[in-house]
């Protein structure tokens, strides 16, 4: 039995496809789905998400959000999912470098809004390049 | 009787404004099959949110979290989603109207989206605490400091509730103008139809299985409840600018049929006043010659 799984985020549906195994990010830990799972709903870091497909791996960098397990379905809702392939290094690395910037220049003002906004930007980055550096050692 | 020249010059300003309207159609065409798309897609996402949010509700008890209880205070807080530029119809007008005929108990503040809104309220003499220009298209990161900062307001427990007001995309030609709770967050309308999509179906919370949370449904709720704020606003920001580019793209098609009607009308009379200068000359003709006879 496949194990269908979905990856939506507000902007688009990401990902729609029966797979073999997923693992993600749970906040206790990383967390592998097969299928006839327990039904289950968890809450998602931002970090790393494997796709098994017959054999073939494929990783995505995923922001916060929402895991839900029924035995034949696997649904995520984040509001970031990037295919490694697409991530550019660089793009994200200057932006980790203007975020860390912008946080420090902020961390004087107190603006905890901002604030907040800059560590998620830098947690996502970070995230991003995580995936895309271990894709190239292995 | 106006002269040929006087409409001439009139055709050749309604020809220009016909051409301009009718640009102004075509782009807001491709805005909008983009905005609809993006509507569409959002959608997904929302109706996952309320199917795993009623989930939740089931199995929390009561008042677990400040998002389901009514503020202290009085007051009420409305957000006001419009667009930022004018020639769309009576969109904003309409809008606007609605929110003045419903009646809300207390004093009323208001936050906006779009610069029209703003501009309304301001002439109303409404008092406006928060202005937020969002791109189109709109990202979902723009929206977190809106919600960020109605869900901080709401959790002072100096406002009663906050309501949304938007344009609620139906299809090309009907927009409705809506006004919708967002926090608390209403267990009744809380997976039920949002209405944004009209095959959207009720959710019947013993057809869903027994979930298992982890680490535990009150830290799970901690979560979800925020981003289920964030996504529902967005939804309403993307029902919101379908509306926007739907409306000003039949406003347009309309300016430009009328000004394609004017023209017809316009181009007749000319005609008619041609035929009749040349008339008039030839029997001024014919009468000075049969005067000299």
């Amino acid at each position: 039995m496949p194990l269908k799984l979905e990856i939506v985020t507000p902007e688009a549906r990401i990902f729609s496809d029966e797979v073999d195994s997923v693992v993600l990010p749970g906040v206790e830990g990383e967390l592998g789905i097969l299928p006839a799972h327990a039904p289950l709903v968890t809450t998602l870091q931002c970090g790393e998400l494997r796709i098994l497909k017959s054999g073939k791996t494929t990783d995505l960098a995923v922001g916060e959000g929402l895991v839900e397990v029924t035995g034949s379905h696997a649904r995520i809702l984040t509001d970031m999912a990037i295919d490694v392939e697409s991530i550019d290094e660089k793009a994200v690395e200057e932006a980790l470098e203007r975020a860390k910037h912008s946080l420090e220049s902020l961390k004087h003002g107190e603006q905890q809004e901002e604030v907040a906004a800059v560590m998620a930007i830098i947690q996502r980055s970070t995230a991003q390049l995580q995936v895309k550096r271990r894709r190239r050692t292995v | 009787m106006p002269s040929t020249r006087d409409i001439r010059r009139r055709i050749k300003s309604v020809k220009n404004t016909a051409q301009i309207t009718k640009a102004m159609q075509l782009v807001a065409a491709a805005k909008m099959k983009k905005a609809q798309d993006q509507a569409a897609n959002g959608r997904h996402y929302a109706e996952m949110m309320n199917k795993i949010l009623v989930a939740l509700k089931e199995s929390a008890e009561e008042g677990i979290h400040p998002h389901f209880t009514e503020g202290k205070g009085n007051k009420t807080l409305v957000l006001v989603i419009a667009t930022d530029k004018g020639l769309c119809g009576a969109l904003n007008t309409n809008l606007l109207k609605k929110l003045i005929n419903t009646k809300i108990d207390g004093e009323v503040e208001y936050v906006t989206i779009g610069r029209k809104a703003s501009q309304g309220l301001a002439r109303l003499r409404k008092t406006l605490i928060a202005d937020f220009p969002i791109k189109d298209p709109a990202k979902f990161s723009e929206i977190r400091s809106v919600g960020r900062f109605l869900q901080d307001k709401f959790l002072t427990g100096e406002y009663k509730t906050v309501l949304v007001a938007f344009n609620n995309f139906i299809n090309t030609v009907t927009q409705v103008p809506s006004i919708e709770q967002i926090l608390p967050v209403n267990p009744v309308t809380l997976g039920g139809k949002r209405g944004f999509d009209e095959q959207s179906k009720e959710i019947d919370a013993s057809e869903l299985p027994q979930y298992t949370f982890e680490p535990g449904a009150a830290v799970v709720f901690e979560t979800v409840l925020p981003q289920y704020v964030n996504g529902t606003l967005y939804q309403m920001l993307l029902e919101a600018r379908a509306s926007e580019h739907s409306s000003r793209m039949v406003a347009m098609k309309n300016a430009t049929d009328n000004a394609k009607q004017l023209l017809k009308d316009l181009t007749l009379e000319y005609n008619k006043v041609r035929q009749a200068a040349i008339t008039n000359e030839l029997l001024e003709i014919t009468t000075a010659k049969m005067a000299l006879e």
